[in-house]
This record gives structure tokens, sequence and C-alpha cells, in this order.
């Protein structure tokens, strides 16, 4: 089982998602922006951080960059995409997911531990969770408000396609309070809180983030 | 156009409508024209610095020299004030854990197992009062690249903040962007943000102080300096293009005090882009692993001027460079803007001719501009060109290291004594238990002593994953291994209010309270930074508090056998002729074996017991107490037992190898009754308490070398206690959701919590109040 993480200019978080990855009993890829190599890997992740420096738009610029066109193709044959915080963003701005993410209602960048509610269980990424199970874990975004129009929403929403929700609290203005979604096919999930941050006790506030990673893994060796 | 009176005056010389207008200002020139008045004075120099150029050079110097000099001899880079004081730093003995000393960009020690550590804290006030989020923003990318500098990968993060009074208006208008800038910058670089200090007082209004800490690690091989040697060698300029930003900043912005009819000051203030500092950063580590250079040094304060000077001194002597192939951002500036501007983001680097080409593609992959500026010489000239005509030609260790030193006179402050005579023991005490409870409130939801929650949730705590602790903890701690689990410890602490009272003691007692912090968290200390913030050097009784500053810090050092790496001396923080209090601000670096061993601050279980380490005077000169209740300051501050420290120290760190404890808080600011409610409301476990005597003093007293722990089992702590020779009080057991204190009352943790957690909010505004008028359904119109 071989997950890539890829490393834009600018991406930050890549150093723990590959930390999780391995974590999760899987082997890690370092994957490059300017590649046009995904490696032949099984599953992508899209780390967070500040892909250019979120000028233009978060992840307007890396959405752009060669590899993205691999993941986009791969994707739509259903590899399995994790986009957390800038990565859901470069998800979002590829057009793998719908919605934006705009400036925090508040204008603060956030970081503080949340509490989140599984909505979907049955995605590649969810898996070894329950629908409804409550977990926590870090969230740090300056732009992490995840804004559609009213109708896309209802159809999001219709279609079962929030994957997780904030509960305890909104902390960035949320509408629906939806911190990640999914793709028609479940395969690709993307969302602001930050899994690979709560996979030890000892740096995280929980280890409730694991299970993102094991799931794919598991899903993986089932299929 | 600037309006700053740095630029004009070059302007002025090399294109305006003076004499000089239109012609380049040549070395050959500055010879012929020796009676040519230059605007040194503007530039923040003294007549008398000016003829001693004028001596070493042996004519005029030319207006890209007098621009070098200015910057270099200003305050900031040249420590003309403060180098006879500092030196007392470099006369303690020598440590086995100090792999480089005082001098470099920042003093590297040994943490075990071959890795290395070096951290340094620097200011950046000035800038930061001119310019909030700017000026902090790189003030945070400053200290990153020292420590980048010295090969080691930045891991994390700290910010020491100082502001006038909470309610001040100033205060609102700085703080924030502040806060922002230090959050935007160290978020955008993927630095953990693990700590540090939010303070309020009145002389800091006009004067806030903006103190950044970063911390790298690196192996001991791979430890690099700045210098350069090997003649033929190429000297590379990489990073950022060179714009008009920052212009004079350390000789115009940091070396005077403001005044209310100058002109603003705003274009010496650099930007910040820490997206391309990001990349600085990553090719920087590519480019040592691949061993690709011989000297490497960051370009900050003087920028060029002092990179070149700096680099060419401490080597051979000898470096040439074409100024004309620095790119710029702006093509209009003059040879000695581009010698002086500040622009953030560039590094300078030695490189040998054949590793030049692998040097560049590194920096191409990472899209970090680099260009050959020039080379190493022989010979002992530091000389620049512009379009092929000569423009400086000088002994680099004369602009470098050679500056100017004062013995400027010193004066122990008129009114110390009547201050210290004004003994807080004479100010009316809480005599009744709803007194007791109210001044505990009054103190623990004072500015000084709320939940800084509003400010640290703007910074990133968790990227890189190996934050093991951070704010609110005493001590930042951060993972250097993840197999071995070897660790580190970092406390920053420096209150100034002990210091006004007596500047000896007071830079000791900060010393004392980040040595405890390191060691609440379980870790050994090591080693210390510094950066001392003062007022103006030119008055006697400022350069009085400085020198016993100094001399107290040494001596607490030799005492706790501990090496100072390093540090920064900010002068002129003064408003008129109210300078701010000194304040010396204390950076401890200590080591834990085993992270996994690390002691939090709050209580998380209930049913353990609380015990309080160490002896408790009646001493309230200089505390919260008297502060917040009174707006008293006067007395003298708590005694300094250095001993009593060490003591602790060590059974703290025993303790936590033994996995004694469940928590450990120091007593500082506030005293007993600050880290009960700290401790407390951590994780919302109370706890049932009694003191023995009177509670007054049991609760405010700021008696140094305490500490509070938690756990299972009294009896092998107050063993181990005895046997190190610390008091043990016993005060109750942790459980419940109420802080009852017999004799004092109850807290209920919720009403407390609401208090001390309102404070910042309600001052500067709460982001839940903004979330909730974001209109439902609203669309971006993109």
């Amino acid at each position: 089982m071989r997950i890539g993480v890829i490393t834009f200019p600018g991406s930050l978080d890549d150093v723990d998602a590959v930390r999780a990855v391995r974590l999760a009993g899987a082997e890690s890829v370092p994957l490059w922006h300017a590649e046009h190599d995904l490696e032949g890997v099984d599953a992508v992740v899209l780390p967070g951080g500040f892909s250019y420096g979120d000028y233009l738009r978060a992840g307007a610029i890396a959405a752009r960059a060669p590899i993205m066109q691999d993941v986009v193709d791969r994707a739509r044959q259903g590899m399995p995409v994790l986009g957390i915080c800038n990565g859901f963003q470069v998800l979002c701005e590829a057009g793998l997911l719908p919605g934006a993410l705009t400036r925090n209602g508040h204008l603060h960048f956030r970081n503080r531990d949340q509490a989140l509610r599984i909505e979907r269980a049955d995605t590649a990424w969810t898996h070894d969770y329950a629908t409804g199970q409550r977990i926590v874990v870090p969230v740090k975004n300056g732009e992490g408000r995840y804004v559609a129009a009213p109708a896309d929403l209802d159809r999001i929403e219709g279609e079962g396609r929030v994957v997780v929700r904030y509960v305890d609290g909104n902390p960035n203005g949320s509408m629906r309070d939806i911190a990640g979604v999914t793709s028609e096919d479940g395969r690709v999930v993307g969302l602001m809180p930050h899994p690979e941050h709560a996979v030890e006790d000892l740096t995280g506030p929980s280890t409730d983030g694991l299970g993102f990673f094991t799931s794919v893994v598991t899903a993986m060796v089932a299929a | 156009m600037s309006t700053d009176s740095a630029t004009q005056g070059l302007s002025d010389l090399d294109t305006g409508p003076g004499r000089l207008s239109h012609r380049l200002d040549t070395v050959e020139l500055a010879a012929s024209t020796p009676d040519d008045e230059q605007p040194f004075a503007e530039l923040g120099l003294e007549a008398d610095e000016y003829a001693r150029i004028r001596d070493i050079l042996g004519r005029r110097p030319t207006t890209a020299e007098l621009a070098m000099y200015s910057v270099m001899w200003s305050e900031h880079c040249s420590y003309k004030s403060s180098k006879v004081h500092l030196r007392r730093f470099g006369d303690l003995p020598p440590s086995d854990a100090l792999l480089v000393g005082i001098g470099e960009n920042a003093g590297v020690v040994d943490v075990g197992d071959g890795y290395a550590v070096t951290f340094k804290v620097e200011s950046h006030n000035h800038p930061s009062y001119v310019e909030p989020y700017q000026g902090a923003a790189t003030g945070v990318g400053g200290i990153v690249r020292d420590i980048l500098t010295m090969g080691a990968r930045p891991v994390a993060v700290m910010d020491s903040l100082r502001f006038g009074r909470a309610d001040a208006p100033d205060t609102a208008r700085v703080l924030p962007g502040v806060v922002a800038g230090v959050g935007g910058y160290g978020n955008c670089l993927g630095l953990p943000n693990i700590g540090g200090e939010l303070l309020f007082d009145d002389c800091y209004v006009g004067n806030p102080l903006v103190n950044a800490l970063c911390v790298g690690v690196m192996r001991h091989e791979d430890v690099r300096l700045a210098k350069a040697e090997g003649v033929g060698n190429k000297v590379i300029l990489f990073g950022a293009r060179t714009g008009g930003d920052g212009i004079g900043g350390v000789s115009v912005l940091a070396s005077e005090t403001f005044d209310a009819e100058g002109p603003a000051k705003r274009p010496s203030v650099q930007v910040g882009d820490p997206f391309t500092e990001k990349l600085l950063i990553e090719a920087c580590l590519e480019i040592f692993a691949a061993d690709l250079v011989t000297g490497i040094q960051d370009l900050g304060g003087a920028g060029l001027s002092c990179a070149t000077s700096e680099l060419a001194s401490a080597g051979t002597g000898g470096m040439h460079v074409d100024l004309d192939t620095v790119p710029l951002r702006d093509s209009t500036l003059t040879p000695a803007e581009i010698l002086m501007s500040e622009s953030q983001e560039r590094m300078c680097a030695i490189v040998e001719p054949d590793k030049v080409d692998a040097f560049l593609a590194v920096c191409r992959k990472w899209d970090v501009l680099a260009t050959v500026i020039g080379e190493v010489t022989d010979g002992d000239r530091l000389t620049v060109d512009w379009h092929g005509e000569r423009i400086v030609d000088v002994p680099p260790r004369t602009v470098a290291h050679e500056g100017p030193v004062y013995e400027r006179p010193m004066a122990r402050p008129a009114d110390l004594d009547a201050l210290q005579a004004d003994d807080p023991a004479a100010l009316p005490r809480p005599q009744t238990p709803e007194e007791l409870t109210a001044h505990w409130l009054a103190v623990v939801a004072s500015p000084d002593g709320a939940d800084k929650s509003w400010v640290t949730e703007q910074y990133d705590r968790y990227v890189r994953g190996n934050t093991v602790l951070a704010q609110p903890d005493d001590a930042g701690v951060v993972r250097i291994d993840e197999q071995t689990h070897r660790g580190i410890a970092l406390a920053l602490d420096g209150n100034g209010r002990y210091a006004r009272l007596d500047p000896y003691t007071g830079a000791q007692l900060n010393l004392a309270e980040a040595y405890r912090n390191v060691a609440v968290s379980g870790a050994r200390p090591l080693a210390v930074t510094n950066c001392l913030n003062f007022g103006s050097p030119e008055e006697p009784e400022v350069m009085w508090q400085f020198a016993e500053t100094v001399r107290g810090l040494a001596d607490a050092c030799r005492t706790l056998g501990l090496p100072v790496t390093g540090g920064n001396v900010s002068l002129y923080n003064q408003t008129g002729d109210v300078p701010i209090n000194p304040t010396p601000v204390i950076g401890v670096l200590g080591v834990h074996e085993d992270v996994r061993r690390r002691v939090p601050t709050g209580w998380r279980t209930a049913g353990e017991t609380v015990l309080l380490l160490g002896e408790t005077k009646p001493e309230f000169g200089g505390s919260a107490w008297a502060s917040v209740v009174h707006g008293h300051l006067g007395g003298r501050p708590p005694a300094v037992d250095l001993e009593a420290e060490r003591a602790l120290g060590e059974l703290l760190a025993a303790l936590s190898r033994q996995g004694l404890v469940g928590s450990a808080h120091d007593l500082a600011d506030g005293g007993l009754a600050q880290a009960l409610a700290e401790s407390a409301l951590r994780y919302g476990v109370g706890a049932r308490l009694g003191l023995s005597g009177d509670p007054f003093p049991a609760l405010f007293s700021e008696s140094a070398a305490r500490a509070v722990v938690t756990t299972s089992d009294p009896e092998a702590v107050r063993t181990a206690a005895e046997a190190a020779g610390v008091t043990v009080t016993e005060l109750g057991t942790t459980g419940g959701d109420v802080l009852a204190v017999e004799g004092v009352g109850e807290l209920p943790l919720a009403g407390l919590r609401a208090a001390w957690s309102a404070t910042l909010p309600a001052l500067f505004g709460s982001p839940e109040a903004t979330v909730g008028r974001v209109p439902a359904g609203t669309v971006p119109t993109s």
C-alpha cells in the first residue's frame, strides 16, 4: 500500500501527512508538484499549508500545478484522494469537490481543538469510523469558511456528500457547519480540520485523526 | 516618494539637485572633493564618528560608503553603548554544552545524541510600533533567518509581547496588528508557535515590545558559519529582489527615540513575504545537505552592507561586489539605497566556483532567485563597483567589527530610593473571605493574568507534529527525534516591574523564572539567551539599569552554570524623556532525554495530592496583586536564591524522570492564586485545599523558587523533596468543579473561567460575535 504526499511550494503539513501515513501502516511516497508522475501510488494526500503563499486565492495556483492534471485524471478513475486544509482548497479549485473556502467569518486565523461529527462512514477515507461518531482534531486556518450557493448546498446535503461537520461551535463561519465533503463516488474527500495532527497521544489532542489514514489502507486491502 | 530623512539625504546626494547632481559619487570623486558636505547627521552618525570614518579612509567617504558605515555603526548593529557591558557574558566560564558562542548569528548548544540546537530572541520593537503587522511579521522572519544561517532547520518560534495599558487607545491599534503579524508570518512559514508572553503596562504606551524567538535543530557536523574564505569563491545573493523598503531601518528607526513632531517613519519598516522565506528555508537546507556553501549570512538589519562586510571581516578579508548585478524590485534605487535596503527574505552565500551550478540548480528547483554578485578576493579590502566604477573601497573590519564603542555615563535613578522605600507592606490587605476571593478574581481576570487564547488561537501550534507542550503550559516542549524521543524545552520570561525596582535582582528573577518554567516541564536547563529592552543609552539612569541588569544576569548564569549563547539589545525604547521599565526578556533552553516524560501544568486527574514546593515569604514588591488591586509599584522585588532554584529544578527533573508527578506549575506573577487558577482551568479539574496560616501571603506572595505539583504518591515526592532540601507543604486534593480554599471560599470553575477568558475578547473583540454576524446563505461574489 503506497500513499503519495504531494509537496507544493509552501506546503507545510506534508511531514505530518507522511507521519500519519506511516503510522497507519502504509508506505508514504513523496511527490513533487512540478512532475507528471504519481509513481504508481494507490492513493494521494494533498497536505495543509500555504501553497504559493495563498496568493491569488488559497489553492488556486497549486490546482494548476502539473501533477494536479494526473491527480484529477486518476481521481476520476476512482483513486482515493484526501485534501486537508490547503489540500481541500486545492481540490475545490481543481473542480474535484463542490463549493469554495473563503476567509473566516471573524477574519482571524483560528487554531483550536475542534469537535467534529462523522456524517459519512462509507467513504474511502472514513470507513474506520461510525456514522455519527464524535471526534476531536485540531482545526487551524484563516480561509476555512465553507460556502456554496443555497441550491448547491441543498444538493450536496441531499446527495449525502457532507463527510464531517463541526459540532460544539463553528470555528470559521462555514455554512451549515460543513467541515468536509466528498465526491459523488466517495473516493475524494476534502476537509479543513487536520486529522494528521491527531495521530499520537504525545503531540495531538487525541488520536482520533488516524482513522482517515487507516480507512484508506483498509479500503485498498479489501479492494 | 519617501519622506524619510535618511533616504532624502542620499537621494539628494546621488541624483538630486545638489552639487553632485547626476554624478555618481565614486571613490575617485571623493578623493578629489574632500570638502563636500555630507548628510552624516541625517543618517544617524555623530560628528566624531564621521571624523573617524574620514580618518580610516584617509578621505571623505563616498555616498555609498557613508551609507554602509551609518547603518553598521548604528546602535542596533554595532552595540556601541552596550558592548562594554555585554563582555560579562563572554567572560563566563566555558561550557561543555556550548558548540558556538556569542558573536555568530546565534549560539549553538549540544543537546546530546549528536544533536545541536541553536536559539535566539530578537526585538522588533520600533518597527512594530510604526506598522504593527509588518513590524511583527518581519521580526519573526529575521530571527528565523538567523537560525537558518547557522545550518539548522527552524523548528519552532515564540513571542514575548508587551503593550501599553490594555484599555489605552493605542494598544487597540498596535496589539491586533502585532498578533496577526506574528501569526501571519509564522503560520505561513510552517513553524509552530509554542509559547511566549503577553503583558501590559503603562510604560509601554508608545513603546510596545515585540521580541521573537526561534529555535532550530541540526546535527553537530552541520553547523555553518558566516565567513567568506577561499580567494575566487563566488558571492551569491539569493531570495527576494531588493526594494526600497526598510532603508535605514536600523539607524533611523531602531536607534532613535520617537518624538511626536517627527515625520512618519513608515517607509523605514520592511514588508514581509513569508512564502518566499519558506522557499528560502527549504532551498538552504537542501544546499547545506549537498555541502554547497563555505559560508553563509542572512540579510537583515543593514542589508547588504551588513552581510558583505561581516562575511569579509570574519573571513580572509577581501571581497568584491558588482552592485549593478543585484536584482531590483525598483530600478530607480541608488547604489547607497541598495546597500542600505532591508528588503526581507534574502541570503548571501560564499560558494566554490565548481559548486555554483549545483547551487543555482537547487535555487531554481525552489523558484528562488539567485545571482552571483561578486567574489572573495585576496587582500583586505571590500570593494563595490557600480557599472564599472568603484564606489566603495573600505577595510571591512572597520565597518563590521570595529565600530565605535562608548563608555556611557551611568547614574543610579534618582527616584529609586523613594521607590524602594514605598513598601507594599503598607497597602490595605483583603481581610474577609469575600475580599480575598474578590482580589483573587481581579488578579486572574486582569489583562496580564487572563486567558491568552485570543492571541494564541491565531498561531499554529501543531505544524510539523512535534509539539509536545505549548502555551498555556509553562514551557514549550518540542520533540527532535521520533525514534529516541529526545526533545527540548524553552521558556521566555521578563518581568519589567521587578527590574524597575532593582535591575540586578530583576534580571536574576527573570532568569530564575525561565529556568523554573523549563524545569517544571521535566527538562534539564542548559543555556540562556536574552533580549534586553531599555530606554535611551544617552540617559545615565538607563545606562545604569542596563549595566546592573547585565551584571545580575551574568552573576546568576555563573552560579547556575549556564552559558549565555547570544542575545540582542534594543535601546531607545522611550517616548520623550520617559523610558520603559528595564525589560530583560530571558530565554532558557532545556533538554528532555525523553519527551514522553514531560509534565504538563494542568490538573487532569481527580484525587491527586496537591503539594507546594518551596518557601513562601511575605514578598509583594512588584507583585501582580499590588499592581492590579492598588495600581502600586514600589518596594523591593522578591529575594533571589539561586541555590534554591537549582535544588527545585533538579527535584522537578527527578520527579519527572520517575513519573511521580501528574502536573507541575511554576509560581511567578500572581503567586499561588494565579497558579491554582491556571492549573484548575486547564482541563476543568478543581481542588479542595487548605492554607496554613494567613491566607493572604499564601495566595499573593511572589516568592521565587516555588512550584505546585500534583501526585498520586505524596510520600515519595515528600521523601525526594526532603532529600533535595526543598520544603514541601501539602495543600489538598484535586477533584470537583470548584476551587475551594478553606477560610477563603469556593470559586466555581465555570465562573472563574468566565472571568478569566472574557478579558481579552472584551478588550480586542470577540471572534465568536463576528461569526454570528455572517449572514446565512451568503454566496461569495467571486
